[in-house]
C-alpha cells in the first residue's frame, strides 16, 4: 500500500497531535502574558495621578479619627490608582478622592484671548462627582469622597457583562455633574479611559476624546438593567461670540448653573486651577449668591475658611491665603480646633487690597460647618462673591473682551502682511 | 588529471564494513586534497560507458550531494563553492554530464539529468550556463529515443530546481513545445512519452503566460487528457498527476474542461488500477481545497473577497460526484486499520467526501443519507463500515441544525455498534465517527449540543468499555473521549464529566499500561485524552487531578531510573518520557490557573523540578522539548519562588539555547526565558549576562534556523521589561543588532506568502524588543540612554508603514512602540514623533480599524504621544 500524498491528510487521521497543541498553547500563553506584562507596564506610569506638591501644612482632618501612620502615608501617596485607592479605609478614601478633582477658579476678571484659547459651556446644576468604572461596577463619588451611587453602566468594565476588549481591571474615570431632575450624569471631562490616563493631555484633546469615545460605549443610552444611569456629554463651544451666546442663552436639557471656561491647552490638574473658570449671573444661574447653612442668602457675605494653628483663617488655595484671624480666646471659647472649617461673616464689606492682598477686615464667627464639607472657600470665590454683591463682572464685559480680542487679531494679521 | 576512483566507489558499497569505511575515508581525503580533481573524476566516471553501473551511479550521487543540501546555510555554502571553481573545470564537468545522455544505461542518464538540474539551479540565477536550455532542446530532434528521453527528464528536473523568473518566456515557450510534443499520442516511444509527461508536471509553474492563451491552453489540456487514456499505466498516472497540479495552479482556467475531466476521472476511479484511481480522486480533493480556500476568503471578516472567483465546480458536479465517491467506500482492504500508513481507494474516497462536505455544506446530506440507510445494517461488514465512514466523513461542513436530528437518531445505534458489532473495522470507524460527532456537534460553540446530561453517562460507559478492545478500536475510543472532553473545556463547574473523573483517569492509566499500548499509537492517544480531561477540570475536580500528580511522577521516576536498555527499549522510553512530561505540563498549567488548587499543587514543585532536571540527562529531542515546556509552565505558576531552582536549572537552559541542531528546542527554550523573566522579574538578573551572551551569539549565527530569530528579539523585550534599567549594559550590543535586523526587514521584498509571514514575524519580534526596552526604562534616570535610538525606531516604523505589508500583529506592536517611545522618552522625542508619518497617519488609520485590539493600541499611542507633545 502506498502512503497518501504528502499534503493529503487521511480524514481518519487527527489534524494535529496533542503535542503540537501543547506547543501552540504554550506559545499562545507566552504571547498573551507578554502582552499583559507590556500593558501593565504601559498603564503603571500613565495612571500616575499627578497631585502636585503636598501642601506645606497638611491640615489634620477630624482629630478624633486618628489615622495610623502607615495608612496616612498611603493616603498621601500620589502613585495610587483609583482602584487601589478605593481599598483605603473610610476617611482616607474620601481624602484621596477629594484631591483628584479639577476645581475651577471663579472668574473675577476676564482672561486675555478668551476667544482663541478657551472653551465655554453651560454648567449643569447638580452634584459634582468622579465616576470610576472598573471590574464590572461603576462608582460615583462626591467631591468629599463619599459614594453617591454604585451601579452597573455601559462604561468600559462598568457592568458584569462581556466587554469586547481590554482587561476587566482597567478603569475609566469621568468628571461629571449628577443632575437630579433627569437622573443623568453630565460628563464635563474625561480623566482616564480604559486604563489610559488623560491627566497629561490638553483640554482640547480630552474633549475630543470624550466626544469620540463615550459614544462608542453606549453610555449615553437610556437606562436599562445593566445601565442604571444615562451619561450625556455637554455641548462644548469655542469661546467666540457665537459660542458664548449659545452657552449663555441657548436651550439645554438641564438646569444651568453658570458657565464653565476651559483653557484649551491646560492639562487636567487636580485642585484649584486658574486655567478653568466658572462665571455666573442671574440669567444663567439660580445660585449666584451663596446661601448659608439654612439655604438662605444672608444679608452679609459669609465665607468658609480653615482654622490654622496660628489662629489664622485661610482659604483652600495652594498655598493657603490667610484672610483674617480669630483670637485665641474666641477659639478656646467656641471649642474650635486646628483644621476646622468655620463659617464667618464679613462685617465690614469694604474689602481692601493691602499690599496686593485682600483684607476682609473684622470677621464675625457664624459657626462650624458640617462634616461633609471637605474644603474651605477659595480666594477667587470670596472675591467673586464679593463682586457679585457689589460690582459684578457682567456678560457684557465678556462680550466686550471677545470683541476687542478679535479686533486685535485683525491688527496683528495686518502687521504680518506688512512685514512680508 | 582525472583520478582513478572506480575501485574506491565500488568499495564504498561493499557489504564489508571495514572496506566500506576505508573507502569512504579515502573519498573524503581526495575531496579535501583537491576538490576540482575530485569532481572531475566523478563526472568522468559517470560519463564512462566502460565503467560498472554501480560506481557510475555513486559517482553521480556524490556529485549531486556536492552541489546541494537540505539545510539552507549548507546549501548556500555549496553553491558558493561551485561558483568559485575555475571555469575550465566547470565546463569539463558539464560537458561530461551532457555526454552521459548518449549512454545506453538508463540509470546513468537519469543520474546525469539530476546532476545537471542541480548545476542549473546554481548557475542560471547568476546568468551562467545560458546555452544549457538551447543545447538540451537541440537534443529533442535526435533520432535516438534514449537521448530524447534523458533530455526531457533533464528539462523536468531543471524546471523543478529553477525559479520560473530565471527563464525568459521565449525559452519557456520552447521548453513547453518540446515537452508537450513529447507527450503527444503520436510519440511512439512510451519512455519518451512518460519522461515528457513527468517533465510537464514540473514545467507547469512556468506556463503562466501559456495558460492565459486560449489556443495554447486548449492544446496542453487536450494532450494531458489524451495521456490519461494511454495504454501505459505509468503514463496515465503521470497524466493525472498533471491534472491535479493544474487544478491547483490554474483553477480559474478549468471551466471549459470540467465536463471532460469529470468523465475521465470517474472512469478512472471506477475502472483503472489503484495508483491511477487515487490520482483521479485526488483531482477532486484538490478542487475542494481550492474552493474551500476561496469560500473562506469570501466569508472572512476583514477582506470579504478573493483574488480568484469561485466557480462552484463541486456544487455543479455534486449529483454525480457523490455517488462515485460513495462507491469507493466499499473497496476497503482487510486490515487497513492496523496499518498506520495505509492509503487506498476507500480511504481516499472518504477523505474526498469529507472535503466535498466542507465545500458544499448542507447540500451533501440528502445525497449521502440513502447510502447510509441502505448499507448500515448489511450483513457484509463492508456495507456497515462504508455507511458509517460516509456518515463520519460528512459531519464537518453541514450546519449543526441540519445534522443534529440525524445524529440524535444515530447516536444510540452507534453506541450499540461500538459495543457489539462483530467486526473490528466497523467498530474502528464507529468510534472515529463518535469522535467526529463530539468534535463538531458538541461544545460551547454549538448552540444545541447533541450531548446531554442524560446520554453523557451512557456514552462514557461505552467509550471506557471500548478502551479494553483491540488497540486500533481502543485508540479511536480514546480519540472520541478527547473530543467529548474538549466540548466541556469552557463549562465551569457544571460539567457532566465531573462525577466520572475518577473512572476516566483509572481507565486511561490502565490503557497506558496495556502490553500492546505501543500498537496503533494507543498509548499516545490515551495520554492525549488524559491531558484533555485535565484541561476541562474545575474547582470541583481539581482534587482528583491533584491525585494524578504522584502517579505521573512515579512513572516518570521509573523511566529516569531505568538502565541498561536496548536501543529499541530506549526509543520507547523516550516516547514515554515525552508523554509524561507533556502530561505534567498540562497539569501544571491547569492547577496553576485554578486559584484554589495552586497552593496545594506547589507542594509538589520541588519533586517535579527534581524529576525534570533528571529528564534533561536524556539526549532525546522530543523529551527535552516537553520537559522545557513543563518547566516554563512551572516557572509561571511558581512566580518569584522559581528563583531557588535557577542555580541547578541554568545549565540546561544554556544547553537549550545552544542547541542549533534541534532548533525546535532552541525556540522553546527562548520562550521559556520569557516565562522566567515574567516569573522572576529582577531576580533573573544574575543569569542575564549568560543568557544575553548566548542570545546574541545565536542571532549572529547563520547556522541557527531562521524561525528562532524573531522569538529571540521578543525575548530581549521580556528581559528588558524584567530587569529594567539594568538592561543598559546590553544596549550597546542589542541595539545595533535590532537596528540592522530592522533595516533588513523594513525593506524586505517578499516574493511569497511564506517569506512575507517570516518578515512580519521578524518585525514583530523587533518591535516587541523595542517595547520591552522602552517600558523597562520608564521612569528611570537612565532613560536618556535610549534617546539616540529613537530616530531609528521611528524610521523603521515609517518605512514599514510606507511599504504597506504589515500584518495586524505588526501593526499592533508598531502602535505600541510609538506609544512607548512617547511614554518613556516624553518631550525628548516629541518633535521627532510629530515629524514621523506613521505617528500621525498610521494611528489615524488604525483608530477606525475593525479589530478592537488594534483600535485600542492606536488609542494608547495617540494618548501617549499627545502627552509627550503637549507636555
Amino acid at each position: 500500500m502506498a502512503p497518501p500524498p504528502d499534503h493529503r491528510r487521511p480524514i481518519k487521521r487527527a489534524a494535529i497531535s496533542d503535542q503540537q497543541r501543547r506547543r501552540e498553547v504554550a506559545l499562545r500563553l507566552q504571547a498573551d502574558r507578554r502582552s499583559d506584562a507590556q500593558n501593565r507596564a504601559r498603564q503603571l506610569a500613565s495612571s500616575v495621578l499627578s497631585l502636585g506638591p503636598e501642601p506645606a501644612t497638611e491640615p489634620e482632618v477630624e482629630p478624633e479619627q486618628e489615622m495610623s501612620e502607615a495608612s496616612g502615608q498611603l493616603a498621601g501617596r500620589s502613585d495610587l490608582d483609583p482602584v487601589r485607592a478605593a481599598r483605603l479605609r473610610g476617611p482616607e478614601v474620601r481624602k484621596w478622592f477629594a484631591r483628584q478633582l479639577l476645581l475651577p477658579e471663579w472668574m473675577v476678571d476676564v482672561p486675555p484671548s478668551l476667544d482663541r484659547d478657551w472653551y465655554v459651556f453651560p454648567r449643569p446644576s447638580g452634584k459634582r462627582c468622579f465616576v470610576v468604572s472598573s471590574n464590572g461596577t461603576t462608582i460615583s463619588r462626591l467631591r468629599n469622597g463619599s459614594i453617591l451611587h454604585r451601579f452597573p453602566s455601559n462604561l468600559p468594565n462598568g457592568a458584569r457583562t462581556k466587554d469586547v476588549s481590554g482587561p476587566a481591571s482597567s478603569y475609566s474615570i469621568l468628571d461629571c455633574i449628577f443632575h437630579e431632575p433627569d437622573e443623568t450624569y453630565y460628563v464635563i471631562d474625561m480623566v482616564c479611559w480604559r486604563g489610559y490616563s488623560l491627566y497629561d493631555c490638553t483640554a482640547e484633546f480630552r474633549f475630543f476624546w470624550l466626544n469620540s469615545k463615550l459614544s462608542e460605549t453606549g453610555a449615553s443610552d437610556p437606562p436599562s438593567q445593566y445601565h442604571r444611569y444615562r451619561f450625556n456629554v455637554v455641548q462644548i463651544y469655542e469661546c467666540n461670540l457665537a459660542g458664548l451666546q449659545a452657552s449663555y442663552s441657548g436651550q439645554v436639557p438641564y438646569v444651568k448653573d453658570g458657565l464653565l471656561f476651559f483653557n484649551k491647552h491646560a492639562h487636567y490638574q487636580a485642585g484649584n486651577t486658574p486655567l478653568a473658570l466658572v462665571w455666573k449671573d442671574n440669567v444663567c444661574s439660580q445660585y449666584v449668591l451663596d446661601t448659608d447653612s439654612k439655604g438662605q442668602i444672608p444679608s452679609q457675605q459669609q465665607v468658609v475658611l480653615e482654622l490654622q494653628n496660628d489662629g489664622n483663617l485661610t482659604t483652600s488655595d495652594d498655598p493657603p491665603v490667610a484672610l483674617g484671624s480669630l483670637s485665641r480666646d474666641l477659639i478656646a471659647q467656641s471649642g474650635l480646633r486646628v483644621g476646622n472649617l468655620v463659617r464667618v461673616a464679613i462685617k465690614d464689606e469694604r474689602m481692601r487690597l493691602v499690599d496686593g492682598k485682600l483684607d476682609l477686615g473684622e470677621l464675625q464667627l457664624v459657626g462650624k460647618t458640617n462634616h461633609s464639607r471637605a474644603f474651605a472657600d477659595t480666594y477667587s470665590k470670596v472675591l467673586f462673591q464679593h463682586a457679585a454683591r457689589h460690582a459684578p463682572l457682567r456678560i457684557e464685559d465678556l462680550v466686550a473682551s471677545i470683541q476687542s480680542n478679535s479686533s486685535m487679531d485683525n491688527s496683528q494679521a495686518l502687521d504680518v502682511e506688512m512685514e512680508g | 588529471m582525472a583520478l582513478e576512483v572506480t575501485q574506491i566507489l565500488l568499495n564504498a558499497q561493499s557489504i564489508d564494513a571495514a572496506t566500506r569505511n576505508h573507502a569512504e575515508e579515502s573519498l573524503k581525503q581526495i575531496q579535501e586534497q583537491n576538490l576540482s580533481a575530485f569532481l572531475l573524476s566523478l563526472s568522468a566516471e559517470l560519463a564512462n560507458n566502460n565503467k560498472p553501473i554501480e560506481s557510475r551511479k555513486l559517482a553521480g550521487l556524490i556529485l549531486k550531494n556536492a552541489l546541494d543540501a537540505k539545510e539552507l546555510h549548507r546549501k548556500n555554502d555549496l553553491a558558493q563553492r561551485w561558483l568559485s571553481l575555475d571555469l575550465a573545470t566547470k565546463t569539463q564537468i558539464k560537458t561530461s554530464l551532457l555526454q552521459t545522455f548518449s549512454s545506453p544505461v538508463s540509470d546513468a542518464r537519469s543520474t546525469a539529468a539530476q546532476v545537471i538540474a542541480k548545476v542549473a539551479g546554481i548557475e542560471l540565477p547568476h546568468n551562467q550556463w545560458p546555452e544549457l536550455i538551447g543545447s538540451l532542446l537541440s537534443n529533442i530532434h535526435q533520432v535516438e529515443t534514449h537521448v530524447k528521453q534523458a533530455t526531457l527528464e533533464t528539462l523536468g528536473y531543471v524546471c523543478e530546481e529553477v525559479d520560473p523568473q530565471v527563464v525568459d518566456q521565449e525559452q519557456v515557450n520552447r521548453i513547453l513545445t518540446a515537452v508537450v510534443q513529447g507527450m503527444n499520442a503520436t510519440e511512439t516511444s512510451s519512455d519518451v512519452r512518460l519522461a515528457a509527461t513527468r517533465a510537464l508536471y514540473n514545467a507547469l509553474g512556468f506556463a503562466q503566460a501559456n495558460f492565459t492563451n486560449d489556443m495554447e491552453r486548449d492544446y496542453i489540456m487536450r494532450v494531458v487528457c489524451e495521456a490519461t487514456q494511454s495504454s501505459d499505466v505509468k503514463i496515465r498516472q503521470a497524466a493525472f498527476e498533471c491534472l491535479v497540479a493544474i487544478s491547483s495552479t490554474y483553477y480559474e482556467k478549468l471551466a471549459p474542461y470540467m465536463q471532460d475531466i469529470f468523465n475521465i476521472t470517474s472512469k478512472a476511479v471506477r475502472e483503472d488500477e489503484e495508483p491511477v484511481a487515487l490520482q483521479a480522486i485526488e483531482f477532486w480533493s484538490s478542487i475542494c481545497d481550492e474552493e474551500i480556500d476561496i469560500l473562506d476568503d469570501y466569508r472572512s471578516e476583514y477582506t470579504g473577497d478573493s483574488d480568484v472567483p469561485c466557480f462552484y465546480f463541486i456544487k455543479q458536479a455534486l449529483p454525480a460526484l457523490v455517488p462515485m465517491l460513495l462507491e469507493t467506500l466499499l473497496k476497503q482492504e482487510e486490515d487497513q486499520d492496523q496499518d498506520e500508513g495505509a492509503w487506498n481507494i476507500a480511504m481516499a474516497g472518504g477523505t474526498c467526501l469529507g472535503l466535498v462536505a466542507r465545500t458544499v455544506g448542507d447540500e451533501i446530506v440528502p445525497l449521502v443519507m440513502p447510502f447510509i440507510e441502505e448499507n448500515i445494517s448489511k450483513p457484509d461488514w463492508r456495507g456497515r463500515e462504508a455507511a458509517t465512514y460516509a456518515f463520519g466523513s460528512i459531519l464537518d461542513g453541514p450546519s449543526p441544525g441540519k445534522l443534529a436530528p440525524i445524529v440524535n437518531v444515530a447516536l444510540n445505534f452507534m453506541l450499540a455498534a461500538l459495543s457489539r458489532d462483530p467486526n473490528n473495522h466497523v467498530k474502528d470507524t464507529t468510534a472515529w465517527t463518535l469522535g467526529r460527532i463530539f468534535e463538531f456537534l458538541h461544545g460551547a460553540a454549538v448552540e444545541t449540543s447533541v450531548i446531554t446530561q442524560e446520554n453523557c453517562q451512557q456514552i462514557l460507559t461505552v467509550l471506557l468499555q471500548s478502551m479494553k478492545d483491540v488497540p486500533n478500536v481502543a485508540e479511536k475510543a480514546c480519540g472520541a473521549l478527547y473530543f467529548l472532553a474538549q466540548g466541556y473545556e469552557d463549562e465551569g463547574s457544571v460539567s457532566p464529566l465531573t462525577p466520572f473523573f475518577q473512572d476516566i483517569f483509572q481507565m486511561l492509566l490502565f490503557v497506558t499500561h496495556r502490553e500492546d499500548a505501543t500498537e496503533s499509537n494507543l498509548r499516545t492517544s490515551a495520554y492525549e485524552a488524559l491531558n484533555e480531561v485535565v484541561r476541562c477540570s474545575n474547582d470541583e475536580t481539581a482534587p482528583i487531578v491533584m491525585q494524578l500528580i504522584p502517579v505521573i511522577m512515579l512513572e516518570l521516576h521509573q523511566t529516569v531510573e531505568a538502565q541498561k536498555l536496548t536501543s529499541d527499549e530506549r526509543d520507547k522510553q523516550n516516547d514515554l518520557q515525552g508523554l509524561l512530561c507533556g502530561c505534567l505540563q498540562v497539569i501544571i498549567q491547569k492547577m496553576g490557573s485554578i486559584e484554589g488548587s495552586k497552593y496545594a499543587f506547589m507542594q509538589y514543585a520541588d519533586q517535579i523540578m527534581d524529576l525534570l532536571l533528571k529528564v534533561f540527562a536524556s539526549r532525546n529531542a522530543t523529551v527535552h522539548e516537553e520537559a522545557m515546556l513543563a518547566i516554563g509552565a512551572l516557572a509561571y505558576t511558581a512566580g518569584p519562588n522559581f528563583a531557588k531552582y535557577m542555580p541547578q536549572f541554568y545549565q540546561y537552559l544554556e544547553m537549550g539555547l545552544q542547541n542549533f541542531e534541534e532548533y525546535q528546542i532552541c525556540a522553546i527554550t527562548v520562550g521559556v526565558v520569557g516565562d522566567l523573566c515574567r516569573a522572576l522579574e529582577d531576580k533573573i538578573l544574575p543569569y542575564c549576562d549568560g543568557i544575553m551572551t548566548q542570545l546574541l551569539k545565536n542571532l549572529s549565527s547563520n547556522q541557527l534556523h531562521r524561525s528562532v530569530k524573531p522569538p529571540i528579539f521578543s525575548c530581549f523585550g521580556d528581559i528588558a521589561l524584567a530587569i529594567g534599567e539594568n538592561f543598559e549594559k546590553y544596549l550597546v550590543y542589542a541595539m545595533p543588532m535590532l537596528q540592522s535586523a530592522a533595516e533588513l526587514s523594513a525593506h524586505a521584498v517578499s516574493q511569497d506568502d511564506e517569506m512575507l509571514e517570516y518578515t512580519n514575524q521578524l518585525r514583530n519580534g523587533i518591535l516587541e524588543a523595542y517595547s520591552g526596552i522602552l517600558q523597562g526604562f520608564k521612569s528611570s534616570p537612565k532613560t536618556q540612554a535610549l534617546v539616540p535610538y529613537a530616530a531609528h525606531v521611528l524610521q523603521f516604523i515609517d518605512t514599514m508603514y510606507g511599504g504597506r505589508e504589515m500584518d495586524d500583529a505588526v501593526m499592533k506592536s508598531a502602535l505600541g512602540v510609538l506609544g512607548d517611545l512617547a511614554d518613556t522618552l516624553g518631550s525628548h522625542v516629541g518633535p521627532l514623533i510629530s515629524q514621523s508619518s506613521s505617528s500621525k497617519d498610521l494611528i489615524e488609520e488604525c483608530m477606525v480599524y475593525d479589530d478592537p485590539l488594534i483600535r485600542e493600541s492606536a488609542e494608547w499611542a495617540k494618548l501617549a504621544i499627545n502627552r509627550a507633545v503637549s507636555g
